[in-house]
């Protein structure tokens, strides 16, 4: 039980990457893949400031402005130089790899001397049992608060940015500079899964971000089958959803491990899961055709 | 109120596939014209209004609107006085969004998208006030994705959303070029209306040679990026379909 639990907690942990991936790929379509990069330097950037003991708020707002740096240098990249979105965030993701190992000076910080946030807001007497509030908690308050953005003037803008370019334009939104506002929120997200895993896992790893876009990428494939689904139109219930889809990747790969797969072979499982879920559809849809 | 001041568009300069879109472009487009462009493909129709929205920048000369010298000015950023429809029905609008929140966007479409939600009770009531006005049936369907309905209903929804917020000049691009005859007419009606309801100044592509006869008060040729005609409400009048078959001869 506890096994899988903890599969659901890092499910919840994760879904703030989700939260991110949701915004790049299927309200602005751009294939962001910063993700990597963003995702360890928002976990370096929360490791080095708990071990010097800044407070939790002042640790997520950090946090939050480092992601949104590095989603700002994308935009820039891909909106300025015209370069292509997946080109700029592999070039910003690589990049981030020595910043992120400047950040935290060696390759690997241990957090275990240190408080976090699940026993900061401690009630429970198993960890577990707080891991599991606090990341609901947090995950609760950040989607709230998403939702709400696009529900805005402000998010209609930018959900249109990425569905109809000639009309936004034709109706004054600066759709580059939405495009960097949007890669902006959606590397902060996922800086701050980076704030949940780290103080969740007990350390900062320089490598612990290769390949989380792809969990990332998988989880919200998951999320936007169920909205298509059950042809879910709110906005709020639609990130749910996607928080749903982040919790069942996790929980499908704790399933693995359950059965015996070697934890070497996790990526490759991961990746093969990930193409069943974007094939599937495709071969389905291929048969009734 | 609009001024093409000697403008002139080539596309891939000093490639062996030049081409002059536009070639020293003198125009003025006075308020409440209804200035219906005719010419044949290639003719720089297609151009001239991608010009005066800002989709393209000119090569040489300048645009003037209502004085103010714009022809630097982004595309986004002249929406203060020109709202536009597309010749592609899917162009206009955003097809995921719902009818509602297309027109939220389209009525704030001179100022600025805040974080506030703006869409209320009131907008609501307004938004089904107008829609309503079509006689389309629409009204009750505000929370469907645009991208449901057909390519008439939403060329006729964006003429509507064109005067949700402020516009001076309305820019027509072969609206109803792909449209079945019946929804060419309720959307023609419908501009028709607005123009006059709203006093827009408009700049209208077609290719339908009758509808060029019946709308506008000036009628303007192009030929290989020239103004080769330019008619005023008078001599526009009297001309027939037959004077018309023989320009493209």
């Amino acid at each position: 039980m506890t096994f899988y639990l903890t599969a659901f907690v890092l499910g919840l942990c994760l879904a703030a990457m989700g939260l991110g991936i949701y915004i790049t790929m299927k309200i602005f379509r751009i294939p962001d893949i910063t993700t990597d990069g963003s995702y360890t330097l928002g976990a370096a950037v929360t490791a080095v400031l708990l071990i010097q003991g800044w407070s939790l708020p002042a640790i997520i707002a950090a946090t939050v402005l480092a992601g949104a740096l590095a989603g700002v240098l994308t935009g820039l990249v891909h909106t300025r130089l015209k370069i292509d979105a997946l080109l700029a965030g592999i070039l910003v993701m690589t990049g981030l790899y020595s910043v992120n190992l400047s950040i935290l000076g060696r390759s690997n910080i241990p957090l275990l001397e240190v408080g976090s946030i699940f026993s900061a807001l401690a009630v429970f007497e198993k960890p577990i049992f707080n891991e599991l509030w606090v990341g609901a908690l947090f995950l609760a308050i950040l989607s709230g608060l998403l939702a709400y953005v696009l529900r805005t003037d402000f998010g209609i803008a930018m959900r249109a940015t990425g569905n109809s370019e000639s009309m936004t334009r034709a109706l004054g939104i600066n759709s580059d500079r939405m495009k960097i506002i949007g890669l902006a929120i959606a590397n902060a997200l996922t800086a701050l899964s980076g704030f949940l895993v780290a103080q969740y896992q007990n350390f900062a790893d320089i490598n612990m971000g290769i390949g989380i876009v792809l969990v990332g990428l998988g989880s919200v494939l998951i999320g936007d089958a169920l909205i298509n689904w059950l042809k879910v139109q709110n906005i709020g219930l639609q990130l749910a959803l996607v928080l749903a889809g982040c919790i069942a990747f996790q929980l499908v790969l704790a399933v693995a491990l359950s059965l015996g797969v070697n934890p070497n072979m996790l990526k490759l499982i991961t990746a093969v899961f990930v193409l069943t879920i974007v094939g599937i559809p495709r071969l389905v849809r291929r048969q009734a055709v | 109120m609009i001024k093409f001041d000697l403008i002139t568009k080539t596309f891939n300069r000093g490639q062996v596939n030049e081409v002059t879109a536009l070639r020293d472009i003198q125009l003025h487009i006075r308020a409440g014209d209804f200035l219906v462009l005719l010419g044949a493909n290639g003719s720089g129709k297609t151009t001239l209004l991608n010009v005066l929205a800002g989709a393209i920048r000119p090569s040489q000369g300048r645009l003037l609107i209502n004085g103010e010298d714009v022809t630097q000015l982004p595309e986004y950023r002249r929406s203060r006085w020109i709202a536009r429809v597309f010749q592609n029905p899917l162009g206009g609008t955003a097809p995921d969004l719902s009818i509602l929140d297309n027109f939220r966007l389209a009525a704030l479409r001179t100022r600025p998208k805040t974080l506030r939600i703006g869409i209320d009770q009131a907008f609501k009531k307004n938004v089904r006030e107008k829609i309503a006005g079509l006689g389309l049936g629409l009204e009750e369907k505000l929370q469907q994705p645009m991208g449901t309905l057909s390519g008439g209903q939403r060329q006729a929804l964006t003429l509507l959303m064109s005067v949700m917020d402020h516009t001076d000049i309305l820019l027509l691009d072969e609206p109803t070029a792909a449209l079945d005859p019946k929804s060419a007419a309720v959307v023609m009606q419908t501009a028709e209306k607005l123009i006059a309801e709203y006093q827009l100044t408009t700049v209208f592509i077609t290719h339908n040679l009758s509808e060029s006869l019946r709308f506008g008060n000036r009628l303007i040729q192009m030929h290989r990026g020239e103004i080769v005609r330019d008619l005023d409400a008078t001599a526009k009048s009297k001309l027939q379909l037959q004077d018309l078959y023989g320009w493209f001869d």
